[in-house]
């Protein structure tokens, strides 16, 4: 029955049309109204730069037919008063998934993998593409979220299909209610992407560089596909065709701004970028994109503190986010960014006023606050023409509110959408709040006061003198109907109910009929006799809006300013040159603009900044070889067996605490590989320790580009993963190299003789690039045999191994190393953690390096290479290696296999100012890394350490009270769980889009 | 008389063992000392904090008979070994490893140290110790001699076991038997997850809090079963419970957070059991309550990252040197088994990071003998105690200056060799033969 009215009901409000043509059938008769109001005397704010007091505006059907001063109301319009009150544009949220079904990820068995799509139908083979999408097709209206959203203010919205990495097409509709037909504002206004496969069952891409990947070639096989007569695809054919209209994309953080836009840049697109709220920390760089951003309001709870054990687990990351997160839009607004807001992300749609509200105490203007909720909304998705200002022709969105919208206390009253009014609060009731004389019939006069929000909602009987008596009432109001009820305890005792309605309200007068406790009846009347004073609110003490410094990086030993470059004269120290001069006793070393200036003794530098380094050891910084800090969405793509088409250079993640960590242990350059999880990897990236740089900042410049392979447990998948994905023998491993290089090298041929009629293959054109020498390998290998397999896999197909790394049985097969030039990058000491290395010795080194072997030791480990100095000494231990030439395995020898030896490695004129102090020989387990250079910038000094160390705790301690006052007053707080650190090896395995997904959920 | 002394020069004698080329299967465990031996010249490293230059260390019968100073050298009939210039240390103690109970951590038969269940209280690592492992000879080579090796799992893992590293089998290893009980205190996630677990925080510390609660029940019940005498059905549980609630077997607790760390010597002193905490992470952050209460803490993994992001990035480096400096038994540790190898030069870091360097040796040999109870007879170079040490050419706790040459336990010397040397020789020879 409840089913049925509810029906009959929509049915109704549906057929409540305005003077316009439907091809809708309607169930009797219809109900056309000529839907005419004009809104007088109020305050219209036209637009964020126009605002007309006293003015007047006209609504016909669903549209504006004037707005101004002066305006004369023709007939037929119904009048509302508006006298104090404003009219404002409604909102709009650029960003929205309303009216879109759930999407929900289906969990899959552990040992199953899913390489193509599963998606029924001429569509593409991954189903993380999916341009084929149309809002428009699935959109529905859905009434509770959209009187959500009216009462927050919006009027339209844009929809989004938040699913998979090329996501289709966004439609605009309002918030109104009526059937879908009417609704849609824009049927087209965005093609959509993100870096989350979202519900895709495939398994590729697992990584953040997979996505990247994978959107990447999408776009040039959409170019192909133009070109070509093999194939009907409709994801290609319609990613092709949504080129022209705007495209948007949902990266998450100021580096996947970068990212996304990098990608936007390659292919000639402008992405509009919605993003997390945290550009603040790196504004230059977002500006620099050029890219209109839409920014939610999402700002962190502050942390339950109160437990100083508890509250070490936050981190000064975790703090300052806190603090810094509400000044973001006013940090975009000063840099001239132009964004959008949304309502998107936020837990309850009512925390988008007290959220704008902070952002704008935190100094966002509201000029830019109403721009960015209206007229560049409106903007980016093309709708300016229909929604966004309040002029003539129109759509008939705006809203009624007691005052200036940004303030304090304001109260949307009604929210107008497409002519159509929803009342948020009640405006025709007067407001009733006040003292009053109470007259009951048969009962001693009363005062009655009233207060409260929306014009009175709470009451309180009152009565001075010898028969004095204080209650509090039950009250109600139902626009001129008022009900109160109150209990004297003593005559009368029991309740007296009182119902009434406003006779006048200037002045202010209730009559009624009152109901005793006895059962009789008589009358009352309530007379207004002066305000009542409420009990001010005590103004909350505004918590202090001083902030600390935005520091580089954001988070732990960030620094406010980045340390300069300087000239430094190092003087009288122990010099290891790993030149032909050998160890020099007693020596200097000059460093001058970035590079080394002189090594020798009795140098005399002019300005130079002179470091005494009596009984200390200088080196040049140590170089590793196999690293995975600094990444971010996993660091092994490992769904397909060769993934060449994925970068490490999309994915460098200059936060990452371990480049400070591995500073202090006297590294500087770090050779940063993707996993080991399949035997073609992804291309490599070397990078230089500049702590508090920007990403591309960290690049090593000019250097080769470098690929990992891999061979052994991990591709085979012995250890790990669903074990269908082949591999799962070395004789296939020796087949995957075999049949990748034979398909390179017949791409390369029909390139020449087709050209761009061939379809462009970015995982192709890395091994192309092996086979004309452009790019390097660095192959993860353990055995004698695949190591032998690999050896002669290259010869026969005409590529060069560059370096084996790792490389445990190296010492079984150096003479072949030696003869095949390949270098050697293993672990000092490792073995016995799987049955590939039963028979890992420490004197691997040794005897490579005896052979005549580049022999190098390297970390895979944020750990290990925090003392890969040790790891050099232990070559001593092991095997009595020199020790001038077992530090060269940590410096000179990856340089040299990293073709970088001219630029650094040893200390010599002209070469990058990446030097290390020494607190003693640095072979030795006593000594300490106390001064760290990288292109002459002292990185890690192990004083400032200390400082920075005792500034950090200053900035807590300061952090800390801010949330304790900020929980007194009232906000409410998170327990403090901390971030965990995320350290990467070449087995770990990450599912980037499950975790963007889990993260959603958990907030 | 010094003249009529009978000496025997065995300079380096035993490393020339290393030139035969055994395979591993024929590095026998080395022979019951017939001789007495005294070892010259050498400077000393007791164990206890001092150091005895030029001593003379006489020992027979596996035992230690007179550490002497001032390069006296008694007169008897015995077997001499000239070691001036070099150091003597105690054998390197190893413990809370997985040693002899794995082989290759990624292969799941070779792992013996972990088995199903919360309450193992009746699990013992010795039985399954092996003797015949190959990683046991790549520790001796740099010094570790002794092994306390530890069931890990669960909330209590069972009784470790002290062991010595040169035997035929579990019954020759044995130095002492279920030394110590082993548990993890139930710790709540500090983190936000990465993985596919929503549950909240608070259910969280509700069901660590219940964990707790079991535990607590679980001692209680064991402590009253160890009071009952007879008890009418045998609980095989409770019966391995009962030396831990006599002080006969140790109870090793690990605890990393400080709270936790609190809260495991809380527990244990409800029960009168004075804790060993292992790990530790936290512990610099409660120094006075550990000393009060008379603790000994076993650091773990100096070489290890700090546990939050801002952490000072040398915490980990400095933890036992701050401990022990403000006055508590610390004693080092490593995970792992074949990491083992890498123990000396934990104790070299630490040395680098604030902590004397005799100090620092304690921590890897006399403080951890007191810590299972066995300083009585191992941990130091004092006589009476079992004449269990090595010889180095020059610092033991330095990588570059780690040189071994003699190793004796129990008096006995053993061999030097192992795998990896064999390997080496193996493929040097190979490459020498191919270079003529």
């Amino acid at each position: 029955m409840k089913k049925t009215l509810l029906a009959i009901a929509l049915v109704f409000s549906a057929t409540t049309l305005f003077a316009q043509q439907t091809t809708y059938p309607v169930n009797g008769s219809f109900d056309t109204r000529p839907g005419m109001f004009a809104f007088t005397n109020a305050t219209i704010v036209v637009n964020s730069s126009q605002t007309l007091p006293n003015a007047t505006l006209l609504v016909k059907g669903q549209f504006i037919q004037a707005v101004g001063s002066g305006l004369s109301v023709p007939k037929g319009y119904v009048i509302i008063d508006l006298k104090g009150k404003f009219i404002y544009p409604s909102l709009i949220d650029a960003f929205s998934s309303y009216g879109l079904p759930e999407t929900t990820v289906q969990p899959r068995g552990s040992r199953q993998s899913v390489f193509i799509s599963t998606k029924k139908g001429a569509y593409g083979w991954n189903e993380a593409i999916r341009p084929e999408t149309y809002v428009k097709n699935i959109f529905s209206a859905d009434s509770k979220k959209a009187d959500e959203l009216r009462k927050a203010g919006f009027g339209s919205v844009n929809v989004i299909s938040r699913d998979g990495i090329a996501r289709g097409i966004s439609a605009a509709v309002t918030l109104n209610e009526s059937t879908d037909n009417n609704l849609f504002l824009k049927d087209q206004t965005a093609a959509n992407y993100s870096f989350n496969k979202g519900t895709s069952a495939n398994d590729y891409p697992t990584s953040l560089m997979g996505s990247i990947a994978l959107l990447r070639q999408t776009y040039y096989d959409s170019q192909w596909y133009g070109r070509q007569k093999d194939e009907y695809n409709i994801s290609l054919e319609e990613f092709a065709k949504q080129q022209t209209i705007p495209q948007f994309f949902e990266a998450d953080g100021w580096a996947n701004i970068l990212r996304a836009d990098k990608i936007g840049k390659e292919f000639g697109k402008q992405y509009i970028i919605k993003s997390n709220g945290e550009e603040y920390q790196r504004i230059n760089e977002v500006k620099a994109t050029g890219a209109s951003l839409i920014i939610p309001l999402t700002f962190p709870k502050a942390y339950d503190v109160e437990d100083p054990a508890e509250a070490r687990n936050i981190t000064l990351a975790q703090m300052k986010a806190w603090e810094m997160a509400p000044a973001n839009a006013a940090a975009l607004e000063k840099a001239g960014i132009r964004f959008a807001l949304t309502a998107f992300g936020l837990e309850h749609s009512r925390d988008f006023w007290t959220n704008i509200r902070l952002a704008i105490e935190n100094g966002l203007t509201e000029k830019q606050a109403l721009q960015s909720v209206t007229e560049i909304p409106a903007a980016i998705l093309g709708i300016s023409d229909k929604v966004g200002s309040l002029e003539k022709g129109k759509i008939a969105n705006f809203l009624i509110s007691s005052d200036n919208l940004f303030k304090n206390g304001n109260i949307i009253f009604e929210n107008w959408v497409q002519g159509k009014r929803f009342i948020v609060n009640k405006i025709d009731v007067a407001d009733l709040r006040g003292i009053y004389n109470l007259n009951i019939d048969g009962i001693n006069p009363l005062t009655l006061k009233i207060t409260g929000a929306s014009g009175g909602s709470v009451a309180a009987i009152e009565r001075t003198g010898i028969d004095s008596v204080k209650t509090t009432a039950a009250f109600t109001r139902n626009g001129d109907w008022v009900s109160i009820s109150f209990n004297l305890k003593k005559s009368p005792e029991g309740n007296i109910r009182l119902s009434g309605y406003l006779t006048t309200s200037s002045p202010l007068l209730i009559k009624g009929e009152a109901a005793m406790p006895d059962g009789l009846s008589g009358k009352f009347s309530a007379t207004y006799k002066e305000a009542a004073k409420e009990t001010p609110k005590k103004e909350e003490p505004k918590t202090s809006l001083a902030m600390g410094p935005l520091i580089y990086p954001f988070g732990a030993f960030g620094n406010a300013a980045i340390p300069k470059q300087e000239n430094v004269l190092i003087k009288n120290a122990t010099v290891w040159t790993n030149e032909k001069e050998g160890i020099l006793e007693n020596a200097d070393v000059w460093l001058e603009n970035g590079k080394i200036k002189a090594v020798g003794k009795n140098l005399a530098a002019g300005n130079a900044r002179i470091i005494d380094a009596t009984g200390k050891h200088v080196t040049a910084g140590i170089i590793d070889e196999h690293s995975h800090i600094a990444g971010s969405g996993g660091i092994n793509e490992g769904a397909q067996s060769v993934s060449a088409e994925v970068r490490i250079a999309d994915i460098i993640n200059s936060e990452d605490v371990n480049i400070y960590r591995q500073l202090a242990g006297g590294v500087t350059t770090s050779h940063i590989l993707h996993g080991s999880a399949n035997p073609i990897g992804g291309q490599s990236q070397l990078i230089k320790l500049r702590w508090g740089k920007a990403p591309e900042e960290l690049k090593f410049a000019g250097a080769d580009g470098f690929i990992k392979f891999a061979l052994g447990e991990n591709v085979k998948q012995s250890n790990f993963g669903s074990g269908a994905r082949f591999p799962v023998t070395r004789m296939g491993v020796e087949q995957t190299f075999a049949d990748e290089f034979t398909r390179a090298k017949e791409y390369e041929k029909t390139t020449a003789v087709k050209g761009n009629n061939v379809r462009r293959d970015l995982e192709l054109d890395a091994i192309v690039e092996i086979l004309k020498n452009k790019r390097f390998i660095t192959c993860h290998s353990y055995v004698q045999s695949e190591i032998n397999m690999l050896i002669h896999v290259a010869d026969s197909l005409g590529f060069k191994i560059n370096t084996f790394t790792h490389i445990l049985e190296g010492y079984k097969v150096a003479d072949k190393m030696k003869a095949h030039g390949i270098a050697g990058s293993t672990f000092s000491d490792w073995w016995a953690y799987k049955n590939e290395v039963a028979e890992a010795i420490p004197y691997n080194g040794k005897i490579m390096h005896n052979v005549g072997i580049t022999t190098a030791f390297n970390s895979d480990d944020a750990e290990m290479a925090r003392h890969l100095n040790q790891e050099a000494g232990k070559a001593v231990l092991y095997g009595n290696v020199p020790e001038e030439d077992a530090w060269k395995f940590v410096t000179l020898n990856p340089a040299k296999m990293l073709h970088i030896a001219d630029k650094v490695g040893s200390l010599k004129a002209g070469k990058d100012a990446d030097v290390v102090i020494w607190s003693a020989d640095p072979l030795s387990i006593y000594a300490k890394a106390e001064k760290t250079f990288v292109d002459g910038v002292p990185y890690w000094d192990i004083d400032k350490d200390a400082q920075l160390i005792k500034s950090q705790q200053t900035e807590k301690a300061r952090l800390i009270q801010k949330m304790l006052d900020s929980k007194t007053s009232g906000s409410s707080t998170q327990r403090p769980l901390g971030n965990a650190p995320r350290l990467y090896n070449c087995e770990t395995l990450e599912d980037y889009s499950a975790e963007l997904n889990e993260s959603e959920h958990v907030h | 008389m010094y003249t009529n002394m009978k000496t025997y020069l065995l300079t380096l004698a035993l490393s020339t063992a290393g030139l035969v080329s055994f395979a591993q299967a024929n590095i026998s465990p080395a022979k019951k000392q017939s001789k007495t031996i005294a070892v010259t010249g050498a400077t000393i490293h007791v164990g206890n904090g001092l150091v005895i230059e030029n001593g003379t260390l006489l020992f027979g019968n596996g035992k230690i008979i007179s550490v002497i100073a001032d390069g006296q050298v008694p007169q008897d009939d015995v077997m001499r070994i000239n070691a001036s210039g070099k150091h003597i240390y105690p054998g390197f103690i190893a413990v809370t490893t997985n040693l002899g109970l794995t082989e290759i951590e990624a292969v799941k038969a070779t792992l013996d140290f972990s088995e199903i269940g919360d309450y193992n209280s009746h699990i013992r690592s010795i039985v399954a110790y092996n003797a015949d492992s190959k990683v046991p000879a790549t520790l001796r080579s740099n010094g570790i001699l002794l092994a306390q090796t530890t069931p890990q799992g669960g909330i209590i893992s069972g009784s470790s076991s002290l062991v010595q590293l040169d035997a035929w089998n579990w019954e020759d290893a044995a130095i002492k038997i279920d030394d110590a009980m082993h548990m993890s205190w139930p710790t709540t996630p500090r983190f936000r997850g990465f993985a596919r677990s929503q549950t909240s925080a608070e259910t969280l510390a509700e069901r660590t809090q219940a964990t707790i609660n079991q535990l607590t029940s679980f001692f209680a019940e064991a402590k009253a079963y160890a009071e009952m005498g007879k008890p009418e059905v045998i609980n095989t549980r409770f019966e391995a419970m009962k030396p831990v609630f006599t002080g006969k077997e140790k109870l090793f607790i690990a605890a990393d957070k400080q709270k936790d760390i609190v809260a495991a010597v809380n527990f244990a002193k409800k029960f009168s059991i004075t804790p060993v905490i292992t790990g530790a992470d936290e512990a610099y952050l409660t120094i006075p309550f550990l000393k009060e209460n008379n603790i000994t803490v076993v650091v773990k993994q100096p070489h290890a990252l700090p546990d939050n992001n801002d952490d000072d990035v040398n915490m980990p480096y400095k933890n036992a040197a701050v401990l022990a400096n403000a006055g508590l038994n610390v004693v080092l540790s490593i995970d792992g088994y074949w990491q083992q190898r890498n123990l000396p030069f934990m104790a070299g870091t630490v040395t680098a990071w604030g902590l004397d360097k005799e100090k620092a040796l304690s921590t890897i040999t006399l403080n951890a003998a007191k810590a299972m109870g066995a300083d009585q007879t191992t941990g130091s170079i004092e006589a009476g105690k079992d004449a269990t040490f090595f010889i180095s050419a020059g610092d033991a706790l330095d990588m570059k200056t780690n040189k071994v040459e003699q190793a004796f336990i129990q008096g006995r010397a053993i061999n030097l060799d192992n795998l990896h040397k064999q390997l080496d020789k193996k493929f040097s020879d190979k490459y020498a033969a191919e270079k003529k």
